[in-house]
């Protein structure tokens, strides 16, 4: 196969993963609504097609066409570029997420390291965000975000360590080969609760949505971004809720692999479970009140950053002494 | 306009390190001021380090209104002051007139007023859970309370044809008697009102998130709270037991049953779990009209025109959110010679500064809605 042949492939995989990832992340907004709507007995959406099924594309039409608005007072520069910088990082990532046991972009042998690296980009748009736009309520919101993320950041890597002594890879296809014996789930319960704690958090969720809290900040970073920058936005965190369910499905529950026993393809059982796992977000996210900004920091720094190292060193000490 | 620049003088600026305090100005346009409130925050990093209050937004000048209409003409105004419960402040107006006369209202009508301001009670409290929650950061709580108001608010519009502002009765008693109809859909909403309340407290109550935001947030002291003139829930979640129904009963209330419930603590948490008590004691209150509820007139001969003698009264109520007064000074003519009214958010949102000091901006969204006010008659 000739170099131009191999990025020809290349370029189509790359396109077909964003139409469809775009895609996925516009109808994610349909299904929230959806969900949340029947948990608060509403009907959600029904407008727009068949039970609203093009709300979305209605939806992104509105968006596109919305007059873009520059406040007077903002630093233009930098209040353009803050959207790109945090919807990049996003669709970034997926370049080495395994969708299936053929289907990927490519393959890296530091792939979860890649994941991290790149993702925590996206917290540099949101502090750009909430500079530029000259609010106070968003340079509130930004600064909430910076110092939620950045903190979430490091548990949700010390989290991940765990599985990953397990597996001993980085890469994420080798991480999933690696757990045909069992998922990771069963063997790291500490990293997994700890991981998804601070992947709501990461990603801005319910119960820690303090950076956008609605009712005390307005809407946080993006109060003064308006048409498609704000779709960008809109886009970054949905299209981050499904990096990080994949990184969870990924590192836990064995990725594409099935259950045995139950023929199915690995693309359907990672979709499966993909689905399963942003239920839950939006489960949570119809359920739960919000924390407040200090009582976040306080879960962090003495909850789940002990739990994170004690799971390490217990991992480590298993290790050694039985494997 | 001043008071801004007076706002923006206060700002404290270091001269040592050339920072400066951060002044938020958190309305009137804002989703948790519960109307037009504007506050305007002076804050440490995110602590409260002063806090203004500016209202007005809403005044429509009621009370001066009062001065030139009738006395029977008032009525409609009174249901816009807290339009939340507007049943209510027509109770307070009427029981306030017919202070100045020796009317004998029909026990049948006392009953009845009971049993919609205890409606009233339920609608008022269900938006203010609905809000509270919605602040912070409790989605559904909000669409299931407003899914009973609804029910509420049916009952209303089956009884008078109103649903929001509803004008619900008349100096000497009733309009006319409530449909047959009503009575049923009353009664089937009090039979399914309980196992709401239980679905409220099950999302809640012992929700540790809940817990962790409320408990110990916005405390107010008994004595400071009687000091500070707060009345209603407010007040007794600090621990003291008052209530207009009780001291200075009005209405049916001299023959019904009802706990008052009161907190411990005075905290935010306190104030949620006494209005949700509430809601089930307003519950056990119009089972009892229900019950109770003797045939016969509803509405006394009174006069074609309504001219108290000279003089002057005041009456005040137990409405959803405190103590609502009027104060009426009769010359012997047909309109008041002046209306006061004793709003209860207006004195309980000066608690405000007091409650929001050394607290977090998370918090004051919280303590606003703790305090439940309502800005139609709090700017009056």
């Amino acid at each position: 196969m000739d170099i131009v042949t191999e990025a020809l492939i290349a370029f189509i995989k790359i396109a077909v993963v964003l139409a469809v990832v775009s895609l996925v992340v516009a109808y994610l907004t349909y299904l929230e609504r959806k969900i949340i709507a029947h948990i608060q007995m509403r009907l959600g959406p029904m407008r727009v097609g068949w039970h609203g099924l093009l709300q979305p594309i209605a939806d992104g039409l509105k968006l596109f066409l919305k007059e873009d608005i520059i406040p007077a007072k903002s630093d233009k520069i930098v209040f353009i570029l803050a959207p790109i910088m945090v919807l990049v990082p996003a669709f970034v990532v997926y370049s080495v997420l395994p969708f299936s046991e053929n289907f990927y972009i490519t393959q890296v042998n530091i792939g979860l390291f890649l994941i991290l690296a790149i993702s925590s980009l996206g917290v540099f748009g949101i502090v750009m965000a909430g500079w530029a736009s000259n609010s106070k309520y968003s340079l509130l919101g930004a600064l909430r975000s910076a110092a939620q993320m950045l903190s979430y950041e490091i548990f949700l890597g010390f989290a991940l360590i765990g599985p990953l002594m397990l597996a001993g890879s980085l890469n994420m296809q080798k991480i999933v080969e690696a757990q045909s014996g069992g998922w990771f789930v069963f063997y790291q319960p500490l990293a997994f609760i700890v991981f998804f704690i601070a992947a709501l958090a990461e990603t801005n969720r319910v119960p820690f949505d303090l950076p956008e809290a609605e009712t005390e900040l307005v809407a946080g970073f993006h109060t003064e971004y308006s048409g498609m920058k704000f779709a960008f936005f809109f886009l970054a965190e949905y299209a981050n809720i499904m990096v990080v369910s994949t990184v969870g499905i990924t590192l836990f529950f064995g990725g594409w692999m099935g259950i045995p026993g139950i023929p199915l393809p690995g693309f359907v059982w990672f979709v499966l479970k993909l689905a399963t796992m942003i239920f839950v977000f939006i489960w949570l996210r119809a359920t739960l009140p919000r924390y407040r900004y200090d009582q976040l920091m306080r879960i962090g720094w003495k909850f789940m950053f002990p739990l994170v190292l004690i799971n390490i060193f217990l991992t480590g000490l298993i290790k050694y002494l039985f494997l | 306009m001043h008071e801004i620049e007076e706002s923006n003088s206060k700002i404290q600026t270091s001269t040592v390190t050339g920072t400066e305090e951060f002044v938020v100005n958190m309305g009137p346009q804002h989703p948790s001021t519960h109307g037009v409130l504007r506050v305007i925050l002076h804050l440490e990093g995110e602590t409260v380090t002063d806090l203004d209050c500016d209202i007005g937004y809403l005044h429509r000048g009621t009370e001066k209104i009062g001065e030139n209409i009738t006395y029977s003409m008032f009525m409609p105004y009174t249901d816009r002051l807290d339009y939340i419960a507007a049943p209510s402040n027509n109770l307070a107006w009427v029981t306030a007139v017919e202070k100045f006369f020796d009317w004998e209202i029909p026990i049948r009508a006392n009953y009845i007023r009971s049993m919609i301001a205890e409606f009233s009670r339920i609608a008022s409290h269900l938006l203010w859970l609905a809000t509270h929650a919605l602040d912070i950061g409790a989605m559904t709580v909000f669409l299931w309370c407003f899914r009973e108001r609804e029910m509420v608010l049916d009952l209303f519009e089956t009884a008078f044809g109103g649903r929001l502002t509803v004008n619900a009765f008349r100096l000497g008693g009733l309009e006319q008697d409530v449909p047959e109809k009503f009575l049923t859909l009353a009664q089937e909403f009090i039979d399914i009102f309980p196992s709401r309340i239980q679905d409220y407290e099950t999302l809640l109550t012992n929700n540790r998130i809940w817990i962790q935001r409320t408990r110990g947030v916005g405390i107010i002291s008994g004595e400071d709270a009687v000091d500070f003139g707060l009345t209603g829930p407010l007040l007794r979640a600090s621990g003291v037991n008052y209530d207009l129904r009780r001291a200075k009963p009005y209405a049916a209330y001299p023959f019904l049953d009802f706990v008052v419930p009161t907190g411990e603590n005075g905290d935010i948490y306190d104030r949620y779990i006494v209005r949700i008590e509430e809601l089930r004691q307003s519950v056990k209150v119009i089972q009892q009209c229900l019950d109770q509820l003797p045939v016969g007139p509803v509405s006394c001969k009174t006069p074609r025109t309504i001219k108290p003698p000279i003089g002057e009264i005041y009456h005040s109520i137990e409405n959803p959110k405190g103590e609502f007064g009027f104060y009426i000074v009769s010359d012997g003519s047909e309109a008041p010679y002046r209306v006061r009214i004793r709003p209860p958010s207006f004195i309980n949102l000066a608690a405000l500064k007091k409650l929001c000091m050394g607290e977090l901006v998370a918090d004051v969204v919280a303590i606003i809605g703790s305090i439940d006010i309502v800005l139609g008659e709090c700017d009056r």
